[in-house]
């Protein structure tokens, strides 16, 4: 298997510096796909499963289909004028500090210790409520992790929201029959893997991050095959899903505080706490991750 | 070996000859109709030949259906999308390569 996995790695390097050298912006995107499909592939090889899932269904689907919307908008659209100075120079700025902020976090990293989180973690797993040790980790021994990244993912969705104009909701090309076709068993489908997804996730890879996508990429085929309008503004009902997970999550974090720490669960009911939680937040972050893609389709359309 | 591990090798060694096959044609045929052709034909029927080569070897009858759906979803997916790129390279005005 070496030299598998050193043509991986070797491909995986070519993949994401052709997408980034390349001029042609559509070869670009495909290759920033390939370069998704193939780290998806250098997860497995690392025995990490869960991450390959994400990679594969986020990083190379959801990310590629946001792409290609991009490209598409781009060639609709005539050329906007380019960014001023000073705007150019207030995002370098950020995101130099950011930058600076995370090199800083890796180097007050503690190297000197000999990390032992697999063995941690398995003397404790029988006291998280789950079965996988991933899951134990993500919504049980570190769950303020989580808890912040859907905060994340959520902020990011109200920022889009804010700087969205208000576009035309309709997609006005004719929708290809086969995708129609093929969309209306697909999308069932999606959502039938997504609570299986969410249930597994309790013995073996899975969870309310894979759950989610599955329910977005279900979202995004819908609206390609012209069933579902893209967000223009989101109702009442939809900013409810949107919050709610993260708001029923912080919310059971304030119920367990008793060992004087945040997110407490009391072993007994630690699993049923967990499944609520992911399933809370398989609701929420896949009407996020297909918000992130609806609401930019709404945009640049025939105002 | 058993006879069971032979025919999923055989079964396995089968699938790799037809996604060669495919590689072969996506790489050499001419234009973007004739390699969809190489891509969905000979790829999906290697695909089959592998996930019913991998079933043979599953642990549980209900690992061996789960590689088994596998193949149905990737060929209605497969369909699907090749006929978006065909339908969209028509409508792009690209045609059909003719031998004289």
């Amino acid at each position: 298997m070496m030299a598998f996995d050193l043509l991986l790695a070797a491909a995986i390097i070519w993949s994401a510096v052709r997408a980034l050298t390349l001029r042609d912006a559509a070869h670009a995107v495909v290759l920033f796909i390939v370069f998704g499909l193939l780290m998806t592939l250098a997860w497995v090889r690392l025995d990490a499963p869960d991450i390959a899932l994400a990679e594969a269904a986020i990083g190379a689907g959801l990310t590629g289909a946001l792409l290609l919307d991009a490209l598409g908008a781009f060639r609709r659209m005539p050329p906007a004028a380019g960014t001023g100075g000073w705007t150019r120079a207030i995002i370098l700025a950020a995101s130099g500090m950011l930058l600076f902020a995370f090199i800083h976090a890796l180097l007050a990293m503690p190297y000197g210790e000999r990390v032992v989180l697999p063995e941690w973690v398995a003397a404790q797993v029988s006291q998280s409520g789950v079965t996988h040790p991933v899951t134990a980790v993500l919504l049980n021994f570190r769950g303020y992790d989580t808890l912040l990244e859907v905060g994340v993912l959520l902020v990011a969705l109200i920022a889009l929201l804010a700087v969205a104009g208000s576009g035309n909701a309709s997609r006005k090309t004719a929708v290809n029959p086969m995708l129609r076709a093929f969309a209306s068993a697909a999308a069932p489908l999606g959502i039938l893997a997504a609570g299986y997804l969410l249930w597994a996730g309790a013995h073996r890879p899975g969870g309310a991050f894979q759950a989610g996508a599955m329910v977005a990429a279900a979202a995004v085929l819908l609206h390609l095959s012209g069933r579902l309008p893209a967000w223009v503004a989101p109702g009442r009902l939809l900013r409810a899903g949107l919050a709610g997970g993260l708001l029923f999550f912080l919310a059971a974090g304030l119920f367990m505080t008793d060992a004087g720490a945040y997110l407490t669960y009391p072993p007994p009911s630690a699993g049923s706490w967990i499944l609520a939680i992911e399933t809370g937040l398989t609701i929420s972050l896949g009407l996020a991750l297909a918000g992130l893609f609806l609401v930019l389709a709404g945009q640049g359309r025939a105002q | 070996m058993t006879m069971l591990e032979w025919t999923s090798a055989a079964l396995l060694v089968a699938g790799g000859a037809f996604f060669l096959a495919g590689t072969l044609g996506l790489l050499r045929f001419p234009d973007v109709y004739s390699r969809l052709h190489a891509l969905t034909k000979a790829d999906n029927l290697g695909l089959g030949f592998i996930l019913a080569g991998l079933a043979l070897q599953a642990d549980s009858v209900a690992a061996a259906l789960k590689f088994v759906l596998i193949w149905p979803l990737v060929l209605a997916a497969s369909a699907a999308v090749s006929h978006a790129i065909a339908r969209r390279a028509r409508q792009n005005g690209i045609r059909p390569i003719q031998r004289p």
